[in-house]
């Protein structure tokens, strides 16, 4: 819950300004972008994701060293991957 | 040697241990505080601290949320998903934290429905789902998770989800650092300071502790080389004889952190007068409520809150462990009788925790067994 993970943006919910489809390390999810308010986002950016909620928009080479981080950790970061994995913010 | 072989940037990390040994001044100690759990977890998992010289010390702060939550908030959560209807929310992290009577997972098993999420958004939509229910989400960590709350509240308040709630639980790391510095037990040289926190507070709320408190707080990345860069900026602060905020995660953390996150925790919720951390105690203005104007969000004005105090288990010394005056090995219980199969107190069971990290990754550094043994 407290660890900070990266994604990269799929694309942009048309409908909803403030959600994100984003791919963290193969798991595609809705994401919350609400509180990057004046960055201009699009596919292809990296986001850094705490509780399903973008933090702070990061670059590429940030991303991936910071992937390299979590795979790491090993168990934390797959039981993180796992609760996203139920999450399903989008529909409801 | 685990760092030099297997770190891609091994070359950089000897230069920079060279260079911290020639700032560190001949005959003189220092001890450098992490406060976030995520540092402690990089500096077992890479064995940083045999890269240091001997007089350099890394204590542990009490930077992982799910740690500093007092057994008598985890019972009052536990009261709260055994009434009527009621189905509690949490983070995994949480699951296993004992209580006085009990964790989640116990009380699961005795029939409490407490449902695993992983985003507060998830709770707010099993509220949309099952709207004879009332649910509530079991609102931890610091002001990284702080603004997640606050929008899902924001957006339960828009949408007139009515049975959604929160038990509020969250709390500010500002306080917290100024009570350790406050503290007789424990003579800190400097602070590497928390990351994602700093995402979204910025760096000058740490600036105090430079002016009032003569200690130089570098805010680091969780790399191996973020760490040991950190402290060398300490150390070059110390030996010029100047005590400043900086940012070596200035790739990541903006200096004025994240504006909108702090506007709406700032909308939703308001300081305490004081709450209880485990080990610390009691601190003042060191943890965040709902406002009244969300109180029909409030688990705490919905519900009645037992409220009780409940003290840690005798045997267990999280609290020494979370304020950096022990050392995970050196509590009683550590690897005995607190596993992360069975944990006794809070830093074995979050995976941030100081015990869990050391009890993952560090028992067989040769150099901090011998310590433990001499």
């Amino acid at each position: 819950m407290c660890l900070g993970i990266p994604g990269e943006i799929v694309e942009i919910e048309p409908d909803r300004s403030d959600l994100a489809k984003v791919d963290v390390s193969g798991v595609r999810r809705a994401i919350n972008i609400g509180l990057l308010e004046g960055e201009r986002l699009e596919p292809g950016d990296w986001i850094l994701i705490h509780v399903g909620f973008a933090l702070s928009k990061i670059d590429e080479a940030e991303a991936k060293a910071a992937l390299e981080f979590l795979e790491g950790i090993g168990q934390a970061y797959d039981d993180e991957l796992a609760a996203l994995r139920d999450s399903s913010i989008d529909r409801g | 040697m685990r760092f030099v072989d297997e770190y891609r940037d091994a070359d950089k990390a000897r230069a920079l241990s060279a260079r911290i040994a020639e700032l560190c001044e001949p005959g003189r100690s220092y001890k450098f505080m992490e406060v976030c759990g995520g540092h402690t977890h990089t500096i077992y998992k890479h064995g940083l601290e045999d890269y240091l010289p001997e007089s350099i010390t890394l204590v542990h702060g009490p930077g992982c949320p799910v740690c500093v939550i007092p057994m008598g908030r985890v019972d009052d959560a536990i009261h709260i998903a055994g009434q009527p209807d009621v189905l509690m929310t949490s983070f995994g992290d949480m699951m296993r934290v004992p209580g006085g009577r009990g964790s989640f997972f116990d009380s699961t098993a005795q029939g409490a429905d407490i449902r695993m999420v992983y985003s507060p958004l998830d709770a707010l939509k099993i509220a949309r789902r099952e709207p004879d229910r009332q649910v509530v989400f079991m609102a931890i960590g610091f002001e990284t998770t702080a603004p997640s709350t606050a929008m899902t509240v924001l957006r339960a308040a828009a949408e007139g989800v009515t049975n959604f709630s929160i038990f509020c639980n969250h709390v500010t790391i500002i306080p917290a650092i100024k009570a350790i510095l406050d503290s007789p037990d424990l003579r800190l040289d400097g602070f590497i300071g928390p990351g994602h926190v700093s995402t979204v507070i910025g760096c000058r709320p740490y600036e105090f502790i430079a002016r009032e408190y003569g200690k130089p707080l570098v805010v680091a990345g969780f790399e191996p080389l973020d760490i040991l860069q950190s402290i060398y900026l300490l150390l070059r602060q110390l030996a010029e004889g100047r005590s400043e905020v900086e940012n070596q995660y200035s790739r990541v953390v903006p200096w004025e952190g994240n504006p909108k996150a702090l506007r709406v925790i700032s909308e939703v919720m308001e300081l305490r007068p004081y709450f209880e951390w485990r080990g610390l105690g009691f601190i003042s203005h060191s943890a965040l409520r709902v406002r009244p104007k969300y109180a029909a969000h409030d688990a705490e004005q919905i519900f009645e809150i037992p409220g009780g105090r409940v003290a840690d288990p005798k045997a267990c010394q999280c609290g020494e462990v979370l304020k950096g005056v022990l050392k995970p090995w050196e509590c009683k219980v550590f690897g005995t009788a607190c596993t992360p199969e069975t944990p006794i107190g809070t830093c074995m069971v979050s995976s941030e925790g100081a015990c869990a990290a050391y009890y993952n990754f560090g028992r067989f550094s040769r150099k901090r067994v011998r310590e433990a043994t001499r």
